[in-house]
């Protein structure tokens, strides 16, 4: 006898009820402010595509974009790269040779600042940071400004999300070493291989699909970046920290230019969908 | 590599270690100075004794403990709305195989990486509308719902590998689709749903735009909207700053550790986020 399939969709009646009130028709809402002028009060006017043909030309666009470039390097990349050599150091050296206690000690202080809301983590960094009694210029005997010098501000900020993203990809490169089977890494000490041959020729290749995960996860959460932006700088000074989501944020709730935030919003949530799809295209590809 | 050289390999390894608990060590110590210890003695300094009322005056003014509170009712409602909302839908899903279920997925999953910006003025324009605005519910239903697609998502996965066997027999011995869902998907599926049951509980009290942007008083506001919506205020000195970091610290380490069992064992499943 087979289950009746008939019926199942009841079920799912609440959920799509809900969906389409919180997610279908505010996403379409948000993308018809964007061809208007509305200040949020009042009817918005329709001007087609005006506000995308503005955004074009704003600088403060297209250095918001290229800050994003920085934080998926301080998101994704430089915790990746990171990652990857913690979790294989203290997988097959520290592992075997300090015993496993001492690794997953280890792995725990690195994942600690993941447990952080990142906006406790932006309080904590920006309490730290403080020119004037902050740790860090106490430390090294410095007087500088770290989020204050427009200079200086992205680094620090990146500097800062390299610290609170680490411990994630070391946690998830060592959960994908344990199901490696230990018979490369035996055939390839019995050849000889060095550490790096090893790590470079096993490790990377077995973890692939944990390395695509990590990175997919990770840039799209850069791009999506907003609390640390709103705790530690604001976006500034100037523009020198300003990122799309705190950008169209700024637009909507302080300069009442909801038909431009709308149309930022939408920019950015087209990018983040076609790099979800360029990453699965590419892993279904090397699988 | 032999003798001081894996040695060295450990120290770095330590060393780093360090580097990333820092911040926790150097925010509680400084928690619990007096101002004038903290002026004479900088930050770096160990604390001459326990000084809490930097501590006991920012949860009082902040009136701390509403905070908890209002963390707690919407990341419990949250969490379990959103696993009764996942479970429904893979119940349908995975096991029911409804058609057009894989654009369902998708759009589910779709729903989960966009980025809140672009549904925040529109959610921000209905929950005026609705009355809404400054209640936890607004916040309650918005999280649930986005949750929910993750759930949904994963736990598809997990129940489309349901033993039909076990279906088929309750369905021989009577038992309606809802019975079946309650007394036997559910009770099977339990470690997965508990696992989901804690993410979301974590995820939605780490969440920090869409309270902030819904939750404007103070009797409403959750505990990182208002420790971030506080720092530059002119009553933050340097000791009040370190007690407001600590306190937003404390709740983070503390459900690490009570559910660091299921969260280690879950963590690939978090992956998939």
């Amino acid at each position: 006898m087979r289950v009746r399939t008939r019926g199942y969709w009841l079920y799912l009646i609440p959920s799509l009820l809900l969906f389409l009130g919180v997610i279908v028709v505010p996403f379409l809402m948000n993308v018809g402010a964007s061809f208007t002028r509305w200040s949020g009060v009042g009817t918005p006017r329709w001007i087609g595509f005006d506000n995308y043909a503005r955004l074009l030309q704003d600088e403060r666009f297209w250095q918001s974009f290229q800050h994003n470039v920085g934080l998926i390097v301080a998101m994704a990349i430089v915790p990746t790269a990171i990652g990857l050599l913690l979790a294989a150091a203290l997988f097959d050296y520290i592992g075997k040779r300090f015993g496993s206690r001492t690794a997953s000690a280890l792995r725990a202080m690195y994942y600690l600042p993941q447990v952080l809301p990142v906006a406790v983590a932006g309080v904590v960094w920006g309490w730290m940071l403080h020119p004037s009694y902050g740790a860090v210029n106490q430390i090294f005997g410095l007087d500088l400004d770290w989020l204050g010098d427009p200079d200086l501000a992205l680094a620090t900020v990146m500097a800062v999300m390299v610290w609170f993203q680490l411990g994630y990809p070391v946690v998830i490169f060592m959960a994908g070493l344990q199901r490696v089977d230990p018979a490369y890494y035996e055939a390839a000490e019995i050849d000889g291989a060095s550490w790096w041959r090893k790590f470079w020729h096993i490790t990377i290749p077995q973890i692939r699909p944990e390395i695509f995960v990590v990175l997919l996860t990770c840039t799209i959460a850069a791009l999506k970046v907003f609390g640390p932006i709103f705790v530690l700088t604001r976006g500034g000074p100037g523009n020198a920290t300003m990122v799309p989501s705190y950008f169209s944020y700024l637009n909507f709730f302080q300069k009442s230019n909801v038909g431009y935030g709308s149309a930022i919003a939408t920019v950015l949530a087209l990018i983040i969908i076609v790099v979800t799809f360029l990453f699965l295209r590419v892993q279904e590809r090397e699988q | 590599m032999r003798g001081p050289g894996r040695w060295a390999v450990l120290f770095a390894l330590v060393v780093l270690a360090v580097v990333m608990v820092f911040p926790f060590a150097i925010v509680a110590m400084n928690a619990v100075k007096s101002p004038a210890e903290y002026s004479t003695q900088g930050p770096l300094s160990l604390p001459d004794g326990l000084y809490l009322q930097g501590i006991i005056d920012f949860w009082n003014r902040v009136d701390f403990g509403t905070k908890l509170w209002n963390s707690f009712v919407i990341s419990a409602s949250v969490s379990v709305l959103a696993v009764v909302l996942s479970v429904l839908n893979a119940y349908a899903l995975g096991i029911g195989r409804v058609k057009g279920r894989l654009s369902i997925l998708v759009l589910f999953l779709v729903a989960n990486t966009l980025p809140q910006e672009a549904l925040a003025y529109p959610l921000y324009y209905l929950s005026k509308a609705a009355g809404l605005y400054d209640t936890q519910l607004a916040v309650i239903i918005v999280m649930t719902v986005i949750q929910a697609a993750f759930g949904t998502y994963l736990l598809s996965a997990v129940l489309g590998q349901f033993p039909k066997e076990i279906l088929e027999a309750a369905a021989i011995d009577g038992a309606g689709r809802l019975r079946s869902l309650l007394r036997i998907v559910v009770p099977i599926s339990r470690p997965t749903l508990n696992v989901l049951l804690i993410f979301f509980f974590i995820w939605t009290w780490n969440e920090f735009f869409l309270p902030l942007i819904f939750l404007i008083s103070n009797d409403t506001q959750t505990v990182p909207v208002a420790l971030a919506v506080l720092q530059g205020e002119k009553f933050m000195d340097a000791t009040m700053s370190s007690a407001s970091a600590l306190l937003g610290v404390v709740p983070a380490i503390a459900f690490f550790l009570i559910f660091q069992r299921t969260l280690t064992r879950g963590v690939t499943v978090g992956a998939i986020k």
